[in-house]
């Protein structure tokens, strides 16, 4: 089963997620870890001509390794983050990504957002962080939908579709236990508690999602979730001058685009409906994204 | 191709070899040239070369994304250049825009394509001041606020401490002269403001004349600069020379101006590992008189060479070999023994050092993704 701590530690591992073949180079233990658990269905490779990332994870050299080891995150030689306790590099691994992706890839108009797909038709749920978003999407993927991201919505500028970019879904806190429960046969990677973020652990994308990266979908909704306790089930129209705007300020590079980006976001709203969608129960959740009617 | 640790300088001097680049190759080719901040010019030169359509998809994704970096870099240059012009209209004296903004305002063969941090310019010293205060009133603030990086600058240093504006966070550098008061080597700046040019479709936005924008890039490179994107900069001279070096005129004043500004052992360095390294054409009675203008001692020389040799590559692991970290800490320590006399320089470097040893703290930033 450990086949890929070897090839993690030497040459490294090619990963293809959606668009991009990473390549992998780490010797710690947690990352091949990560990797064997949460990566093994996703197409690798032991060498290859061309990667679009090539990421190193290494515990950070020096004396301070022999009472509290660190990780530095390696985007080709470039170190873009400060060093994290060596027990969060498998976290860092994906944090780091998500970053090389949303500062390198223009091709795309990426949102910070969830996005899930069924009958070729796809939801963005753009949000801040603690509105469930990845806990809704978590749910939702468990019960039928399919998993493009957690985090990153990518609208690609050409072809006019949103793409996939299937991950592990981050999920923090009591998110952990509550879909643990909720979809018992989901896997999970390790908790890792003491992050900023407080414990988080990765849930492995749904294996139907993994095998079909490659197949894009129409968006069609943009719903803003908001996890409140006790709240009854409420998807309310939004009005779509106001969601641009969110749209536009949780993008991560929609000012790059310049016009572009311009047009590009005005496509989405005038091609989606607009919903606040406030929940307590997942259940009730799940009844009200199955009953979602496409725009006229 | 012969060597992948010159693969990148190669494909610049000779784009048509973009069009016959295996995958992997390519490989090496993004990753180093993204580290020197020249992905969008290979972007540039593999539209140029009219082979960019049948690229494999994979590159053409992360081209046309660097292109877009620096497409939209360009377009806030000039959106800045503009407010500056606003923010200085009272201003009696000119605005002299350098490097990176110089280019892009005139439209000159190096801002293709290029990637930026700053926007730099020049006013006559007398009126720093007044510029610092115009500024503050159009909405820039000085970023370095420390005492003594407050003085390291207005005391040492040929220009302002950056000032960043309040709302948009573009900086800008303000000079009143191209290299730091302590320098050793002083080129005058009333012999560069007496050459100016007035940049067509402003006021009073001025760049250098074309052979002072060749010898201060020249000087930044090769006399003030810690060569961190060394290729880059030899990129932007090697463009500049190509350019302005189609008039006779340009290579028959080079040398002279050089002389007059102090500026013979740049000049010399420039022409030299431009031809070296990026084949520029330069005209062998231009390049002898460099050489008995600016040419170092023979000793100096060969030490020179060894080290610029390595640092002028892509400062990359596809490219280093042993001797690299070496070359690379000689021409920093260089850069600062340059840049002021021993008695100021120790102290600083020491000051530096402590200083960045003292925010070393464990600090666990979020490696959130940064919004740009």
């Amino acid at each position: 089963m450990n086949d890929f701590s070897t090839q993690l530690g030497g040459r490294g591992l090619y990963i293809q997620t959606g668009p991009f073949c990473v390549h992998l180079q780490s010797s710690i233990a947690t990352v091949a870890d990560g990797i064997t658990q949460l990566y093994s269905e996703y197409p690798s490779f032991k060498e290859k001509d061309f990667a679009d990332f090539h990421i190193h994870l290494d515990t950070v050299a020096g004396i301070r390794r022999l009472i509290r080891p660190q990780v530095q995150f390696s985007f080709d030689g470039y170190i873009p983050f400060k060093p994290l306790p060596l027990d969060q590099a498998f976290p860092m691994f994906e944090w780091g990504l998500n970053w090389c992706v949303a500062n390198n890839i223009h091709e795309y108009l990426i949102i910070h957002a969830a996005v899930i797909e069924k009958n070729g038709v796809a939801a963005i749920l753009p949000a801040p962080p603690g509105s469930g978003k990845s806990t809704l999407c978590a749910a939702l993927v468990n019960r039928g939908w399919r998993l493009f991201s957690d985090e990153l919505a990518m609208f690609c500028l050409r072809t006019r579709m949103l793409v996939p970019l299937p991950r592990p879904v981050n999920l923090k806190n009591n998110s952990i236990n509550l879909i643990k429960n909720y979809a018992p046969e989901a896997i999970f990677g390790r908790e890792v508690s003491d992050t900023n973020k407080g414990t988080v652990a990765h849930m492995k994308a749904p294996t139907e999602s993994i095998l079909r990266a490659a197949e894009a979908a129409l968006p069609s909704w943009i719903i803003m979730p908001r996890y409140q306790e006790g709240a009854k089930p409420v998807l309310e129209s939004r009005p779509k001058a106001q969601t641009c705007m969110d749209l536009a300020q949780n993008s991560f590079n929609y000012s790059l685009l310049a016009e572009d980006g311009f047009l590009a976001i005005s496509e989405l709203i005038d091609k989606c409906d607009c919903y606040d969608f406030t929940y307590s129960q997942l259940d009730d959740a799940i009844k009200i994204f199955d009953d979602l009617e496409l725009p006229q | 191709m012969s060597n992948q640790s010159d693969l990148l300088a190669t494909c610049i001097s000779r784009p048509e070899q973009l069009c016959q680049l295996s995958l992997k190759e390519w490989d090496f080719l993004i990753r180093q040239a993204r580290r020197v901040s020249l992905l969008p010019r290979i972007a540039y030169l593999a539209h140029e070369t009219g082979c960019y359509q049948t690229l494999p998809a994979s590159v053409v994704m992360h081209l046309s994304s660097a292109w877009r970096v620096a497409d939209k870099q360009a377009k806030v240059v000039r959106f800045e250049i503009s407010n500056i012009e606003k923010a200085l209209k009272q201003l009696k004296s000119p605005v002299v825009l350098l490097k990176g903004a110089a280019y892009v305002a005139a439209d000159l063969p190096p801002a293709k394509g290029r990637i930026f941090s700053d926007i730099d310019f020049m006013v006559p010293k007398s009126d720093l001041e007044m510029v610092e205060r115009y500024m503050i009133r159009h909405g820039w603030m000085a970023t370095h606020h420390d005492e003594y990086d407050q003085r390291y600058y207005r005391q040492w240093m040929h220009e302002l401490p950056p000032m960043k504006h309040t709302g948009r966070g573009t900086v800008v550098d303000i000079h009143h002269a191209i290299l730091p008061e302590t320098a050793r080597l002083h080129p005058d700046s009333e012999k560069l403001l007496d050459n100016i040019q007035r940049v067509t479709g402003y006021e009073n936005i001025y760049t250098l004349s074309n052979i002072d924008i060749v010898l201060h890039s020249a000087t930044h490179l090769f006399h003030d600069g810690e060569l961190e994107n060394g290729l880059r900069d030899l990129v932007d001279l090697d463009a500049l020379l190509r350019h302005f070096g189609e008039e006779q005129k340009f290579w028959d004043e080079l040398v002279e101006r050089a002389a007059e500004l102090e500026l013979g052992r740049p000049l010399y360095y420039s022409l030299k590992y431009c031809s070296l390294v990026l084949n520029t054409p330069v005209p062998d009675v231009v390049t002898k008189a460099a050489e008995a203008l600016g040419k170092p001692p023979a000793v100096i020389s060969h030490l020179m060479d060894t080290s610029f040799k390595r640092a002028l590559k892509p400062d990359h692991s596809t490219c280093d070999d042993g001797f690299t970290p070496l070359a690379r800490w000689l021409l920093y320590i260089r850069s600062h023994y340059l840049r002021m006399p021993l008695y100021l320089l120790i102290p600083h470097l020491l000051r530096k050092a402590l200083k960045k040893h003292k925010t070393e703290a464990p600090l666990a930033a979020i490696p959130e993704i940064e919004k740009p």
